[in-house]
């Protein structure tokens, strides 16, 4: 599904990475500073690797040599980030809609409902972000992922700035997300624990080296 | 307070002059702070530090320039004359130029620092929901800078309201022309009877500075809350 071969340097520190990634979901561990969220940047595009290439199924998304970089908003792969990065000025639901509109309407795979209800958010859609928990801000990032209809979704710590308590209740939803939309995930986590009880297989990124 | 037929004559004056260098500062403003604080580019220093430069300069220097270059002896003047008919040396149009030249640099600082302040990640959150960097601009960028753009543009319009030094080099003091509020204060001061008047356009433009001050400061404020900015960050109680 995805083949990466890719090369980056910034300073000091250098991410080579090359695998071959399945469909359902991908954990990736490794401990911080390791480059596990540059790798995920590279995979969305925010990040340019100086080598190698991309490819998502038939579709060649970098070739370094063959000066191909195809920017992240003709990507379609959802990125949840850590602390959900919502806009501050948009309401829950202009949030949850803000990928869904740029989509073709044929292409949508998801109605605001529909993720609403999975994700339990149906109560906070004429709410502000600043008025949510760290819990409900995640499950609202998520959604507004999901609604993009990606065709790959890339989380990057998505439970790593809440407590115990609230992952344990937003790891379920993940869970949901896997088995009701089957969409393919890369799960980025410190917590091999949380990695473990969501992927069906587990890649290590250590020191810039990513393996099996 | 009654005004007489002139006095409303400068005031309406400045009104116009300062409303449409407010319109030119504003679109130019919000590019080239944009340019400044997201853009690497030869010359951005020299750039930077001639857009300050009318702050630091006598009012009469920019003016006097602006003479030089765009009157109708001057090489930019003459050709504008020449191939479009337009005149800006002694015209309000001049005026307009004048003004927006000396306020340009106090509509850039606050729209700078507001594209400073934003997070990036939420632009790069918006490109990987299929926004093309134009729609992020419009839809992330320029909303969350609207307080920094309103606080810039009300500054401009009060400090357009007030030029004097510069409007009086490159247009002159023509009355019904180019005689904004300070230049009627200004020449009803050499009248030998002009001191009431002079005193109620005096009181009437301090009027007029408070009142775009308070209402930029009320305006940002109600739109930092709107945006959240105010309140603090990071509550995590409960999910």
């Amino acid at each position: 599904m995805l083949a990466l071969d890719v090369v980056l340097s910034r300073g000091p520190f250098t991410l080579s990475a090359k695998a071959a990634i399945g469909p359902g979901v991908t954990g990736i561990c490794g401990p911080s500073g390791a480059g596990k969220s540059t790798l995920l940047s590279l995979i969305a595009g925010l990040l340019k690797p100086q080598r190698g290439s991309l490819h998502f199924g038939n579709d060649c998304l970098v070739d370094v040599d063959r000066g191909r970089f195809v920017p992240p908003w003709q990507r379609h792969f959802g990125l949840v980030f850590q602390d959900g990065q919502l806009f501050p000025h948009l309401s829950v639901r202009d949030n949850l809609l803000y990928g869904w509109k740029q989509l073709a309407p044929d292409a949508r795979r998801f109605t605001l409902d529909q993720v609403a209800a999975l994700l339990e958010i149906d109560g906070l859609l004429a709410r502000r972000p600043l008025q949510l928990s760290g819990g409900e801000r995640q499950r609202v990032a998520l959604g507004r992922a999901l609604l993009y209809s990606p065709r790959l979704l890339l989380l990057d710590e998505p439970l790593s700035s809440l407590d115990e308590r609230l992952k344990q209740q937003i790891l379920p939803f993940l869970k949901r997300i896997k088995t009701e939309t089957g969409v393919p995930m890369i799960y980025v986590s410190h917590s091999r624990a949380e990695v473990d009880y969501l992927a069906d297989r587990v890649l290590t990124v250590d020191a810039g080296r990513l393996s099996e | 307070m009654t005004l007489t037929p002139d006095e409303w004559q400068a005031l309406l004056l400045s009104a116009k002059v300062a409303s449409c260098a407010t319109l030119i500062c504003l679109p130019a403003g919000i590019a080239l702070a944009w340019l400044l604080v997201r853009r690497e580019f030869p010359g951005k220093l020299l750039v930077d530090a001639l857009v300050q430069l009318p702050m630091v300069l006598p009012p009469v220097v920019p003016g006097y320039l602006l003479l030089l270059l765009l009157g109708t002896q001057g090489p930019v003047g003459g050709w504008l004359q020449a191939q479009f008919g337009i005149v800006l040396a002694f015209t309000w149009k001049g005026a307009v130029l004048a003004s927006a030249v000396m306020a340009f640099p106090l509509m850039v600082q606050p729209v700078r620092l507001a594209f400073r302040m934003i997070d990036r990640r939420l632009e790069h959150a918006a490109s990987t929901l299929g926004a093309t960097p134009w729609r992020v601009f419009l839809s992330v960028t320029l909303p969350l800078a609207l307080p920094g753009i309103i606080a810039g543009a009300m500054l401009c319009f009060s400090r357009s309201l007030g030029e004097f030094g510069a409007t009086m080099a490159f247009v002159g003091n023509i009355p019904g022309e180019t005689r904004t509020l300070p230049l009627a204060i200004y020449s009803y001061t050499h009248l030998p009877d002009g001191e009431a008047a002079a005193l109620r356009l005096t009181l009437l433009s301090i009027a007029l500075a408070f009142a775009a001050l308070i209402a930029s400061h009320l305006i940002t404020h109600r739109t930092e809350r709107l945006l959240g900015q105010l309140e603090p960050r990071g509550r995590d109680a409960g999910a």
